[in-house]
């Protein structure tokens, strides 16, 4: 299959942390049919109900998720997939309000290799991110993010990235690493979560999903594609 | 308000695979067997099925089964005039928690030191001068041999059903398996796993290069086995959920599935779960530990367990946390190098790559580490160090920050240790001692010291993983 060139390949590659999905999602690997990139729309003719987010939150996480996963060839747009409501429905989990995270003093900056150090939650980290990239667009573009348009919201993206865009109480770096984190979370997890919307990031990736039960499969696939109809998902099992 | 309880023969505190299998030893033996476990039980029949165990979020990226860092966790720093930091979620080593513990989530490649790990100082010594071994560098002689432990490798091997390919059968070298492996006393229980695409491709680069590939040894059988203490497991799956994730196969070796269902119904054996030790009793005297503090961490009410025989079967960060607070032996101090308590710990390391072939269909999401090829060409004393040996230099270790997929390419390289200053300083090592930075149950955390790392294992790509 031919490579196809997308911005979103080149954006996804200078982000540099995507990893393994979003390195095979990068080289075009396979399975894009085109109902994929049509059959979400209906879905969305509902209102969504959210959970935590606030329609500021709502708007910017919308756009930051669309011009990180535009509708191309690919697959549906970010939002068309879901991940905002995957986000949304994370950040009011146990995860979001920062369960099984050591939450006590100190609170230093430590080194990289140090890891994570700010007493925020997720949610909170959230919060406090976009309110910083928020104010950090007014005073640059003379609007908040979700006003941007395309180009400049790569632009500002890419300088939250490279750590250019100024937040008052963090590195935007940090920020725009957790963001894109979690919008391949929500592209890429089983869409029990809310996100992966009709199986999109798999059908693109060729990725069959449930039950993965493959002993009487390896000799017969090996360097043979192995294709399904129909990604399954958990909830296709429950 | 502390319960005294009755006295028991033996107490172990931690049930992973370790706690589990010498509880296991310990009731066969006749004894009275306390297991405490500070997290929940696990009940694979219920939890580690399909289709809930396929759920690559909540296992491989939330990391459902790793120990909550809210209740305990350790810091962590590069060298020790560092302020080290608390690790606030797990990163780069991922203790477990509940029962099984960390052979619950753990990948399943299955390796028994090369002979000559048992005695590196003196081998290298002994080859390449005492020279070749900076001042700082901490390795020392195991005080049992490879043939010594041999007998229980093989008893391991059978316990977990592990499929591979031996290499060396009683001294005779095998074709196809590892060459360089000490000798075995049997063949692996179970046959290697079936070769992937991707390592097919490793296999015939290797050989063609003149190297000596084999299946990687996985403690999962490839056909249904019956393991030493009369328990099935299943064949494995080739589902590409192993490290992070359990099996939901029955045939990824971990203390829930390879031991807890005969453990569970031996009358001398008492799982207490929700059981957090915290303290050991220490007759200082008779230097004898006498019973374990603990707390039921689902009332918060506080015990004493007398016991004969005290096992320590946690995470190494938790028995050496339990050591050092308990006053037990001799906290390590890299400034003088004297005392043992927290000293030399080891970590795996390896440094990924990941290729992209073109023409290739390697079904990326089908497989198991056992599928792998590897080889040990470059492993340990299996080459001639002459000419790199002088040249070591130190690394930073993994780091708690980084994520599975890019701790290989953040390491640093450094000076070598002591060359600041034109003089040799006492070395540090990687160590574990305790600071005041408080976790939940008003003790003070285990702080690890992480430095040099040096020895590399080349393996397939790490293709496994979804």
């Amino acid at each position: 299959m031919a490579e196809i060139k997308l911005p979103r390949r080149e954006f996804l590659k200078g982000a540099g942390v995507a990893g393994a999905s979003a390195a095979a999602a990068a080289t075009g690997l396979t399975a894009c049919t085109p109902e994929a990139a049509t059959t979400s729309s209906a879905a969305l003719a509902v209102p969504e109900t959210r959970l935590v987010i606030t329609p500021e939150e709502n708007a910017f996480l919308s756009a930051a998720v669309d011009t990180i996963i535009p509708a191309d060839q690919l697959s549906p747009s970010g939002t068309d997939c879901g991940c905002v409501t995957f986000i949304d429905r994370q950040l009011a989990s146990a995860w979001g309000g920062g369960a099984k995270m050591y939450r006590a003093g100190p609170f230093l900056k430590g080194t990289p290799e140090q890891g994570y150090q700010l007493p925020l939650t997720p949610h909170q980290l959230f919060v406090a991110g976009i309110r910083a990239a928020n104010a950090w667009s007014q005073k640059t573009y003379n609007k908040t993010f979700d006003l941007l348009s395309p180009e400049q919201r790569a632009e500002a993206l890419t300088a939250m990235q490279e750590g250019k865009a100024e937040f008052d109480a963090f590195d935007s770096r940090l920020f725009f690493q957790r963001l894109l984190q979690i919008t391949m979370e929500g592209f890429f997890s089983d869409p029990i979560y809310g996100g992966n919307r009709n199986k999109a990031s798999w059908r693109m990736l060729g990725y069959p999903g449930l039950p993965a039960t493959y002993a009487d499969k390896v000799d017969e696939y090996r360097d043979k594609r192995y294709v399904v109809a129909e990604p399954l998902s958990i909830a296709d099992f429950s | 308000m502390v319960t005294k309880l009755s006295e028991v023969d033996c107490v172990i505190i931690g049930v992973g695979l370790t706690g589990a299998m010498l509880a296991k030893e310990m009731t066969m033996a006749g004894l009275t067997v306390v297991g405490l476990e500070r997290g929940p039980d696990r009940r694979p029949q219920e939890e580690f099925v399909l289709p809930r165990i396929r759920d690559e979020l909540r296992y491989q990226t939330r990391m459902e089964l790793m120990a909550d860092n809210s209740v305990d966790t350790v810091t962590f720093r590069n060298t020790s005039d560092m302020t080290a930091l608390p690790i606030r979620r797990w990163g780069a080593f991922l203790p477990g928690e509940g029962v099984g513990g960390t052979s619950n989530h753990w990948g399943g490649s299955h390796w028994r030191y090369l002979p000559t790990d048992f005695k590196i100082r003196s081998v290298i010594t002994e080859k390449y001068g005492a020279r070749a071994i900076p001042e700082d560098m901490t390795i020392q002689d195991w005080p049992v041999t490879y043939d010594e432990l041999e007998p229980y490798y093989d008893k391991f091997d059978k316990l977990c059903g592990v499929s591979g390919k031996a290499g060396n059968l009683k001294g005779q070298q095998v074709e196809g398996g590892n060459i360089f492996e000490g000798p075995r006393s049997d063949e692996y229980p179970s046959k290697a796993l079936k070769s992937s695409a991707g390592a097919l491709m490793v296999a015939e680069a290797a050989k063609s290069l003149g190297y000596h590939p084999f299946p990687l040894p996985f403690a999962a059988p490839s056909a249904p086995y019956t393991n030493i203490y009369g328990v099935t497991l299943g064949a494995c799956e080739y589902c590409g959920f192993c490290g992070r994730n359990s099996c939901e196969a029955n045939a990824k070796a971990s203390g829930t599935i390879n031991v807890m269902p005969v453990l569970r119904n031996e009358p001398k054996f008492q799982l207490r779960t929700h059981a957090f030790a915290s303290k050991l009793v220490y007759d200082r005297q008779a230097k004898r530990v006498t019973s374990v503090l603990y707390t039921d961490m689902k009332t918060g009410e506080e015990y004493e367990q007398p016991a004969n025989l005290v096992i320590l079967a946690g995470f190494v960060f938790t028995n050496t946390h339990m050591l050092l607070y308990s006053g037990i032996g001799q906290p390590y101090d890299p400034r003088t190098g004297r005392g043992l308590v927290g000293k030399n710990y080891c970590y795996q390391f390896e440094a990924p790559a990941n290729a992209f072939f073109e023409n290739k269909n390697l079904n990326p999401f089908m497989g198991a580490p056992g599928d792998a090829i590897v080889f040990d060409d470059f492993n340990g004393e299996t080459f001639d160090h002459s000419g790199l040996v002088s040249s070591v230099v130190a690394m930073s270790a993994p780091a708690a920050a980084l994520s599975r997929r890019s701790a290989g390419a953040k390491c640093r390289r450094k000076r070598p240790r002591g060359a600041r200053n034109g003089r040799r300083r006492p070395s540090s090592g990687t160590t574990a001692s305790l600071i005041s930075t408080r976790k939940a149950r008003s003790m003070p955390t285990a702080r690890t010291t992480w430095t040099s790392i040096r020895r590399t294992k080349i393996h397939s790509a790490g293709r496994y993983c979804v």
